[in-house]
């Protein structure tokens, strides 16, 4: 018999997530998975997991969770408070959690989005190879709920000797490395500048999708309709208030505003961990 | 844009008389863009006859648009760029690729509007919808929802200008040069023809092919037994003779 998990609270926004559904882009499907990918990543490893082993991914608040058996879990990506039933334990390290315990992971003291790692890997339903919710297009499992249960599966072997791992703090303000295009031409000259040399913001209104700003608008220099074209993940769409959206994991797969630069992937593991209010540099790679 | 996109006495586009644009998208992709919806569903089937052939890089997602593919997931965007500017691309024959035929029940509720401005009564819209074999230029909006093309412009209607707050799954729709029908319930803002009686298997994640309708697909509306419900019939009466000058 596999562990289950027993929402105690699901806090804001806690789904599935592993390496994402890529490959289905011409059929609508978004790619998914975890925004902080290498946070994902480093806390499967620290399991013995398979790196993309499915994990939880809080938003903001946290979660808990109630074992019915004994289970090891790493919490990691944004730092937080972690206590197994009200006693402080490890962050960014594994940790026991005895059956009929709740582990709570605490609201993010840094960042967005912690990661719950749990040996085994979380045991959701697969959709088209992967268990990543898909928040854009309803592809998956649906967000956890208060009461839920969660399946894990069966752990590897036992869990490595612990290692020091390093976890990138997040950051106090974003810098994206962005190369100009496909749509730059759709921009004025001075539009183009000031992307790159402007002071941005996160806005509160990023989600999954994609990392909005606020700043100075971009003004086009070509007027009228991009008819519908495909869309890269780290793509920078500028819609009609000129204000540009970093399109991240559950973006969509085509799109009708003009891309004026694509920040590369490596780069948006901190845009998952900036906080609305961040500050926002995009640099010319 | 460079050159004139001039066809060679065969017909045939290649890419050395310059229709054809390569713009990078980041360091792993490549937004090929094209002319017009022909020559980008001609460059669409050239992409994917050389995957299938083995003499295509490696390529993670080949996503088409109205006017572009994008290439995504290339090791070397620039040389694959090189690469496309010595291509020969034959244009789609009309009667190639798979047909999917979709039963229609025309009984939606901006079926009397869309008579109206196709100056025909709301019974005949079906016929004239049913008349064409439509191709899915892209997909998008939602796994499953497929652009399909092959409507005659001057059968093109625009979008409602309210949004609706929901669509219900299987309903058949219009906007601007496409047609869709929508595999799940969203809200969407085009103007509602008819109802797929079944729209289950437009999209099953179960199934190896998971969408019915995958670009490049050639699709048949045909009339659902039991269509022509009583509903049309009466929005016939109230806008019938409004004429075609009503719009589009």
């Amino acid at each position: 018999m596999t562990a289950k998990l027993t929402t105690v609270r699901s806090g804001a926004l806690t789904t599935v997530q592993d390496a994402g559904r890529p490959g289905h882009a011409h059929l609508g499907v978004p790619r998914s998975g975890a925004l902080d990918a290498p946070a994902m990543r480093l806390a499967n490893r620290l399991l013995g997991n398979a790196v993309d082993a499915a994990v939880l991914e809080t938003t903001l608040t946290g979660c808990a969770l109630r074992p019915d058996q004994d289970v090891t879990a790493v919490v990691g990506g944004a730092p937080c408070p972690v206590t197994v039933d009200g006693r402080p334990a490890a962050w960014g390290a594994p940790v026991r959690v005895p059956a009929g315990s709740v582990l709570d992971v605490g609201a993010a003291t840094a960042g967005v989005r912690s990661y719950v790692a749990v040996a085994g890997g979380i045991a959701a339903e697969p959709v088209l190879g992967s268990r990543s919710t898909d928040l854009l297009s309803g592809l998956g499992p649906e967000p956890l709920r208060d009461g839920e249960v969660v399946a894990v599966g069966t752990p590897a072997g036992p869990v490595p000797t612990p290692v020091a791992a390093p976890w990138p703090a997040p950051p106090a303000e974003l810098v994206l490395p962005v190369r100009p295009g496909p749509r730059a031409d759709w921009f004025t000259p001075a539009a183009l500048r000031t992307f790159t040399s402007a002071a941005y913001r996160v806005s509160p209104h990023s989600n999954r999708i994609g990392l909005r700003t606020e700043g100075p608008p971009l003004e086009r220099a070509t007027a009228g309709e991009l008819p519908s074209e495909g869309m890269v993940l780290g793509a920078v769409q500028v819609p009609p208030d000129g204000r540009p959206v970093l399109f991240l994991h559950d973006h969509p797969t085509t799109g009708g505003y003009p891309v004026v630069a694509v920040v590369p992937e490596p780069a948006l593991a901190a845009a998952a961990q900036a906080a609305a209010g961040t500050p926002v540099h995009f640099t010319l790679a | 844009m460079t050159g004139d996109g001039r066809a060679t006495h065969t017909g045939a586009l290649t890419a050395r008389t310059g229709c054809l644009t390569a713009r990078p998208a980041g360091r792993h992709a490549l937004l090929v863009e094209l002319p017009d919806a022909e020559r980008t569903a001609a460059f669409h089937a050239e992409v994917l006859r050389r995957r299938a052939a083995g003499s295509l890089p490696p390529v993670a997602e080949i996503v088409p648009g109205a006017r572009t593919v994008l290439l995504d997931g290339v090791p070397d965007p620039q040389a694959l760029a090189r690469r496309i500017a010595g291509w020969e691309v034959p244009p789609v024959a009309d009667d190639t690729g798979d047909v999917v035929e979709i039963p229609v029940r025309y009984d939606g509720p901006d079926l009397a509007d869309v008579a109206a401005l196709w100056g025909v009564a709301p019974e005949e819209v079906g016929a004239r919808h049913g008349a064409y074999t439509y191709r899915v230029a892209f997909c998008g909006f939602a796994p499953g929802f497929g652009y399909l093309t092959g409507l005659p412009p001057r059968l093109h209607v625009s979008r409602r200008a309210t949004p609706r707050t929901r669509v219900p799954a299987g309903a058949v729709a219009l906007a601007g040069p496409y047609s869709a029908v929508y595999p799940r319930a969203t809200p969407g803002g085009w103007q509602l023809i008819g109802t797929m009686p079944d729209p289950r298997p437009l999209w099953d994640p179960g199934r190896e092919r998971a969408a019915l309708l995958t670009p490049g697909t050639r699709v048949r509306f045909v009339t659902a037994d039991g269509a022509r419900t009583a509903g049309s019939a009466n929005a016939a009466a109230a806008t019938v003779g409004t004429g075609p000058e009503a719009g589009a």
